[in-house]
């Protein structure tokens, strides 16, 4: 084996040509370089940070220290994870319904049921306040209770997302694999159980992935909807801002980064990145 | 088939309709328990539609259909005592080979204990013993279609119902599957009903035949009954491969018959038809029962084809085509008139194809209880 042996470039082997490689490169860096800065500037000793006057963890502990940002985050976290779940079930069952059933009325559903996706934020939000002002929603409620405004109005957005994944991957399914099951003596809802979910489990962790990394980092919607006791993660560093860019925001900001690839890590392994392939 | 068969399943006028289209067109048969019965017909003609009214995928739009003697109106498909094998085999693929084969069992709520021995008998039994633990993905088609066999086969239904089973598979391995779907049957003593199109299969594995037609039964018949007996143009065409003439019935007597086909000439035959005298009739010739020879063997000729009491069947023509099958040559011989037989030869010894080529002259002759006479 010769030691500068080199195959050549096939026609379609772009990933070896070097306008291709340069290319590539360039798109890491405009989509990767902010959060790179941004992680590299929490470690930033500077109240300012704008220039590098060198390494320091402390305002990882004053982030960490801070209650009002802990709480934002804890606040952020609960609403996620109950928009998420809830936004599965609506989502998988709306999928479902409109995948399977013929009834009145269903064009004008299916076009609307994804409504909240194209409406501008600003004003869903706008139409969450008015709503929630005109039905009186009590805004003095025990934790985590006064965060049920935030996370009807963060379901609305996120179902419809699950809705189109799942539906999608309905689309693929082999209806004699339902007409087996029954065929074998199972009834509706084992046939749901045992062939459909397992058919559509990639869409609903994707939809869950969706569902949960939407809701956690939602400001508009949620600027909106928040009462003065209810303060989420992204609007309290939105108020962090104001004042002055500290290193302290950009460590709070690294950790909701590294949560986040750690929860969709999780997500993936638990099924294999294949299936999340598959969906699409 | 003994005296005592019992229809397993009874078909009484049943009909389909999808909004103006019919399906299914007055169908009324009888299953006999035990048998293999098989539904051939073209693509589109209803047999699919019959079948999934057996399993309950269907209703009938009218008539009833009754298993083991009851009606089955009303019963939903997983109530009923029938299964099914899929076309597309459809073998959850979530689930071990083992998982697939247990599952109608679990949902029974037969004991864990049962149900190991259960799947492991019928994995034997579908000669997939040992592949428990194999997921559907790494498994090949003719697999898949053993998991599927199994998981139906173990709940031990009273008939065991076939969509196209044979159709995705190569044509070795659906050769070797024909043989062992007969085997099985056998051995189970479960009855099987099969739908298909390739009338190969049909003919193979059947007890008995049903054909379909547009909805309705063409003929009902036992493998050689339908290919030497067929009852209408379009099973003689549809099973093999045949000749057919137009002609006019100019005699019928209880011991002889002839036909005038125009091109053809006056073929006899040595029974009777009991048709009206001077009616169209059809007379079908399977190409395997015309023989072939070179001009100039006459004598011989003549007195092979003597065996009809008022003439012999003998033509004369040119060979238009060939085509060599290996076992046998297909011919295509334009006779004198233009009208054109086809002929097949078995290739006999090493060197018969050899025998004749294009535009040979050559004379034919076939047997007068060959032709079959076909009033519709």
């Amino acid at each position: 084996m010769a030691l500068f042996a080199r195959t050549p470039v096939a026609p379609l082997e772009y990933s070896r040509t070097l306008w291709m490689r340069l290319w590539v490169g360039a798109v890491m860096v405009f989509l990767y370089a902010p959060l790179v800065v941004l992680m590299i500037f929490s470690f930033n000793d500077s109240k300012r940070n704008v220039v590098w006057r060198g390494f320091t963890t402390k305002y990882y502990e004053k982030a960490l220290g801070n209650d009002q940002l802990v709480e934002a985050l804890i606040n952020s976290l609960t609403i996620a994870a109950l928009a998420t779940l809830a936004s599965l079930v609506l989502g998988t069952l709306a999928a479902v319904l409109l995948w399977r059933f013929r009834f009145p009325w269903k064009g004008a559903i299916d076009g609307t049921i994804s409504l909240p996706i194209i409406v501008p934020e600003i004003c869903l939000g706008v139409a969450f306040l008015m709503f929630f002002a005109a039905v009186g929603w009590p805004t003095d409620l025990v934790w985590p209770f006064n965060l049920g405004a935030i996370t009807i109005a963060h379901i609305t957005f996120c179902f419809p997302f699950v809705t189109m994944v799942v539906r999608s991957r309905l689309a693929s399914f082999n209806r004699e694999q339902e007409e087996a099951a029954k065929d074998l003596g199972a009834s509706e809802g084992q046939v749901f159980r045992d062939v459909l979910i397992p058919h559509i489990k990639p869409a609903l962790v994707a939809g869950a992935l969706l569902s949960f990394t939407l809701s956690l980092d939602d400001f508009v919607i949620t600027y909106f909807t928040s009462g003065p006791d209810t303060i989420t993660f992204p609007v309290k560093v939105y108020s962090m801002v104001r004042f002055s860019v500290t290193p302290e925001v950009n460590a709070a900001s690294t950790l909701l980064i590294i949560l986040t690839v750690i929860l969709t890590f999780i997500a993936l392994k638990a099924l294999g990145v294949k299936a999340i392939a598959e969906t699409h | 088939m003994t005296e005592t068969a019992k229809p397993i399943i009874q078909i009484q006028n049943v009909s389909k309709r999808f909004g103006k289209v019919t399906a299914v067109d007055n169908v009324s048969l009888d299953i006999n328990a035990g048998e293999f019965f098989v539904l051939l017909g073209p693509s589109g003609c209803g047999k699919t539609t019959l079948l999934r009214m057996i399993a309950g995928f269907e209703l009938p739009t009218e008539g009833r259909i009754l298993i083991d003697g009851q009606d089955m109106a009303g019963i939903p498909p997983n109530k009923r005592p029938v299964n099914m094998v899929f076309q597309s085999y459809a073998v959850f693929p979530h689930m071990s080979v083992a998982d697939n084969v247990a599952y109608g069992l679990k949902i029974a709520g037969v004991k864990g204990g049962e149900i190991k021995d259960r799947v492991a008998e019928a994995l034997d039994l579908v000669k997939l013993g040992g592949f428990g633990e194999r997921m559907p993905d790494q498994m090949s088609g003719g697999q898949r279609q053993r998991v599927a066999l199994a998981r139906s086969l173990v709940m031990r239904p009273k008939v065991l119902l076939l969509d196209e089973p044979l159709s995705a598979l190569d044509a070795k391995l659906r050769a070797q599957m024909q043989f062992e779907l007969s085997e099985l049957q056998e051995k189970v003593g479960i009855t099987f009903v099969t739908v298909t199109h390739d009338q190969d299969e049909a003919l193979s594995m059947a007890c008995r035949i049903g054909v379909i037609n547009k909805g309705e039964v063409a003929q009902l018949a036992t493998p050689s009954d339908l290919y030497e007996y067929p009852s209408n143009r379009f099973v003689a065409d549809f099973v093999g491969s045949v000749n057919i003439f137009e002609g006019k019935l100019t005699l019928d007597e209880p011991d002889k018959a002839a036909v005038d086909c125009p091109g053809v000439g006056k073929i006899y035959l040595n029974h009777g038809v009991t048709g009206p005298h001077g009616a169209d009739v059809w007379i079908a010739l399977r190409p395997e029962k015309i023989y072939l020879h070179v001009p100039g063997e006459g004598k011989a000729v003549r007195a092979a084809a003597q065996d009809a009491p008022d003439g012999y069947n003998f033509a004369r023509g040119k060979i238009k085509g060939m085509s060599y099958l290996g076992d046998i040559t297909l011919f295509e011989i334009e006779l004198e008139s233009g009208a054109r037989i086809r002929v097949s030869r078995p290739n006999l010894s090493r060197h018969d194809q050899e025998d004749f080529t294009w535009d040979d002259k050559v004379s034919m002759h076939w047997r007068a209880d060959s032709p079959v006479v076909l009033l519709g």
